[in-house]
């Protein structure tokens, strides 16, 4: 290599970047190589795609941090309607592992009217297999209807094996409704189907089309929905994660919108079932929740829109493209909001900004964060270097380049051996992902933050999150503990250096 | 835990061809010449001993479990019968039809027999396997560790060949991983022209032997109505001795091969050579016959 070309290699981060792709792809065998060199690509200025293929099928034994169907529906989309009880139909792991995987807070007295922390399950035994479980699952309702009368439904969340057997849910959850006089709602999501949790997601939001919406359009023609207002909109796709759906909601009511319906987060039955009568839809997890808001714009005729409030620049654009949906009240409204809390913001940032200003941080998220908190990171002086979704689709990689810089590294479901490569390579600040990957960095002596439940703290969203948002990261990255991690021998060779 | 000595063989062939009257009455002439015997059935329709037992059905592994909670709350002794001459009789049992998975009944219940010993103290263990192999499960008892030799029955009916045909292919698939080995096509006759050569020319593609001849007799269905076998019903008919040869054949039968299964084309070229399917000609003949004929009718 000729020196001329290793200026350029320094000077140009996308000839560089690509370049690091090649080589870590070396480790592959040819199949393997061919396959994920498609996933993996840097972001050129100007290009209305980030290059890389989605929504595919993992490369076995590449070691992917992708969830199955069944957490696509239960875990994400249906668990966190805290009225409802979520039976984990089938074996008792898929229930027991994912028992309050994610942090979906929600107000009211767990195992009287809400059972949000629950775990529910039929606990299949071989003779469920090999007789039908249809009968333990009708017994397993009623029960529970004994056990838990404030109720005010429940859903079937399929585990692999009744697809496998072919029982028939749908039966049982008719019977079933009829019998306690709710609704019930069988779901389709056995883990085997599809590539990652992102169909689950879809099939659950089918589940709400099929077994939700058609109880609106009977409550609607007996005239029992209650009237709506013209300023009636509904929050989907905000899972709450420790309280992410509250620090939205209240901005939407400063700004003078009424929020009739929150899904799922700290969501009810009653909500989704009202849902249809809002005048806009309010998505902020597009991945998981675009397939219904699509089905009502095209059934009923509700506008939706795709917001982001994470970090305060995103959040007043977001908040003046909402009341630009509405009249001139709202508008001067949101203006008014975004004026009140710019003290707040700016107290943040003055605190925070000098202490992370130039940092640079490595995401890897699931099918909306690898996009949207990127704001949040740049409103605090920050630098993303590389993005990727676990199971985003071609859609989102096209939203994606509104977000990143030229040179930005993009990896689609990543491996965990690219991600490390990657990082022990980029050497960023900051990695921000998951639990699967946070000990792995941390003891490479990176700062992590999980950007999939917060790290246990939040909320994140609206002016208030981002303040928890900023000082955690400070917390991450300036921690004292990150200079006294040294190994003592290396201390002495460096001092010796 | 299955005694090697065991000599482990199974019937296979298209529903309703009479594998279970085939086995049992072979099974009755096999414990005549006192061979040890256990028959295992694998279907849920639990038909395979009641010539041996004299009952309707008995009760079967996966009813008993079902009732109890789990295989574990079983006694081997509850679901292993003692019938004619002897010969051990179980049933898997498995749902009734159109719900959960009957294969995976059938290696719970294989699985259960196992691990409680009934295999000891045996010369041969026969399994008796529904018609169509349409799962893994239903092949559990041609893998590994368990019946080394198969027994087809077959007709000289089209559909009955195709079958066997698609059994063989079955045994092929587990022959190399497991040593499972075809052992014979036994005829169930059908009176269908030609059939002991038709038979004997399939077995002979197929690489194994036509082992024997059953002609029909009315006897068989009168034996099976009192629930016995002939041998036992009317052990000095044509009939008993029928199946004594069998028994004979296959206690005597050291013909095992790996199948070479034929395909689609190859076995309608057959039947038409057998003229049991007419050729090209006729085919198209037979349709237009067939548009003319309603209007005919109108």
């Amino acid at each position: 290599m000729t020196p001329p070309e290793l200026a350029a290699l320094e000077e140009n981060p996308v000839v560089a970047k690509k370049e690091l792709i090649k080589e870590v792809l070396e480790a592959y065998p040819d199949k393997a190589k061919k396959k994920r060199e498609k996933h993996l690509n840097v972001y050129e200025e100007g290009k209305s795609d980030c290059g890389v293929k989605s929504n595919i099928k993992s490369v076995p034994g590449s070691m992917t941090t992708r969830g199955c169907a069944y957490a696509g529906s239960k875990g994400v989309v249906w668990g966190p309607i805290k009225d409802m009880i979520h039976i984990s139909h089938g074996p008792v792991g898929c229930g027991y592992y994912s028992w309050s995987g994610r942090r979906n807070y929600y107000i009211g007295t767990t195992g009287i009217d809400t059972f949000g922390t629950m775990q529910f399950t039929s606990d299949f035994q071989e003779r469920d297999i090999v007789f039908g479980g249809d009968k333990k699952l009708a017994k397993l309702i009623t029960e529970l209807e004994e056990l838990f009368p404030l109720n005010r439904g429940v859903s079937i969340q399929s585990e692999c094996p009744i697809g496998l057997i072919g029982d028939d849910i749908e039966a049982v959850a008719k019977k079933s409704a009829k019998e306690i006089g709710k609704t019930v709602v069988p779901v389709r999501c056995e883990g085997f189907r599809g590539v990652s949790q992102s169909l689950g997601h879809h099939i659950a939001n089918d589940a709400v089309r099929d077994w939700v919406f058609p109880q609106y359009d009977k409550e609607k023609k007996a005239g029992n929905i209650p009237d709506s207002t013209p300023y009636d909109v509904a929050i989907i796709g905000d899972y709450n994660i420790g309280g992410d759906a509250w620090s939205s909601r209240i901005l939407l009511e400063e700004i003078g919108l009424r929020v009739v319906a929150q899904w799922s987060g700290d969501g009810t039955l009653h909500e989704m079932i009202n849902t249809p009568s809002v005048k806009l839809n309010l998505v902020h997890c597009y991945r998981s929740m675009n397939y219904i808001s699509r089905h009502m714009e095209e059934t009923y005729g509700i506008p939706w829109l795709e917001y982001n409030f994470f970090g305060p620049t995103k959040i007043a654009e977001s908040l003046r493209e909402i009341a630009s949906k509405f009249d001139e009240t709202i508008q001067a409204k949101a203006e008014e909001v975004i004026a009140k809390y710019e003290a707040q913001t700016k107290e943040v940032i003055e605190k925070y900004r000098p202490r992370l200003e130039g940092k640079t941080v490595a995401l890897m998220v699931g099918g909306l964060r690898p996009r949207h908190v990127v704001p949040a990171f740049y409103d605090l002086g920050m630098r993303l270097i590389g993005t990727g979704y676990e199971f985003g689709h071609n859609d989102d990689y096209k939203r994606t380049t509104h977000y990143v810089e030229d040179g930005t590294l993009i990896y689609d479901d990543v491996s965990a051996f690219e991600f490390e490569e990657f990082i022990k390579e980029l050497k960023p600040d900051l990695v921000a992902s998951g639990i699967k990957e946070k000990y792995v960095f941390q003891k490479m002596a990176l700062p992590f933050r999980q950007m999939h439940s917060w790290d246990y703290s939040g909320p994140y969203h609206g002016y208030d999150g981002f303040a928890i948002f900023a000082r955690d990261m400070d917390l991450a990255l300036n921690s004292p503990t990150w200079s006294l991690i040294g190994a003592p021998w290396k201390k002495a060779e460096e001092a010796t250096a | 835990m299955t005694d090697e000595s065991i000599r482990q063989i199974a019937f296979y062939g298209k529903g309703g061809i009479g594998k279970s009257t085939t086995s049992q009455n072979t099974i009755a002439g096999m414990a005549e010449l006192g061979q040890r015997v256990m028959i295992v059935g694998c279907d849920p329709k639990a038909d395979s001993t009641r010539l041996m037992l004299h009952s309707k059905a008995q009760t079967t592994i996966l009813h008993l479990a079902a009732e109890r909670g789990a295989v574990e709350d079983l006694e081997l002794e509850e679901v292993l019968l003692t019938g004619y001459r002897d010969v051990r009789c179980v049933e898997s049992g498995g749902p009734e039809p159109g719900v959960g998975c009957a294969g995976r009944g059938i290696i719970t219940a294989i699985n259960f027999l196992e691990e409680n010993g009934a295999y000891e103290d045996l010369d041969f263990v026969s399994y008796d396997v529904l018609g169509d192999v349409v799962c893994g499960g239903f092949a559990m008892p041609i893998r590994e560790g368990k019946a080394q030799e198969i027994y087809i029955v077959t007709s000289g009916e089209m559909m009955a060949m195709y079958a066997a045909n698609n059994i063989a292919r079955g045994v092929l698939k587990y022959a190399h991983s497991g040593g499972v080995r075809l052992g014979g096509l036994i005829c169930n006759s059908r009176k269908v022209d030609r059939e002991l050569e038709l038979i004997e020319t399939l077995a002979k593609r197929l690489n194994t032997q036509m082992l024997h001849f059953v002609p029909r007799d009315n006897i068989v269905q009168h034996a099976e109505l009192r629930r016995m076998t002939v041998i036992e019903y009317a052990p000095d008919s044509q009939q008993a001795e029928e199946y004594r040869t069998l028994a004979k054949k296959i206690i005597d039968n050291k013909n095992l091969a790996i199948p070479t299964p034929i395909s689609m084309d190859e076995l309608e070229d057959l039947l038409v050579e057998f003229g049991i399917l007419g050729g090209e000609d006729e085919y198209q003949k037979a349709i237009q016959e067939g548009t003319k004929a309603p209007a005919g009718i109108a």
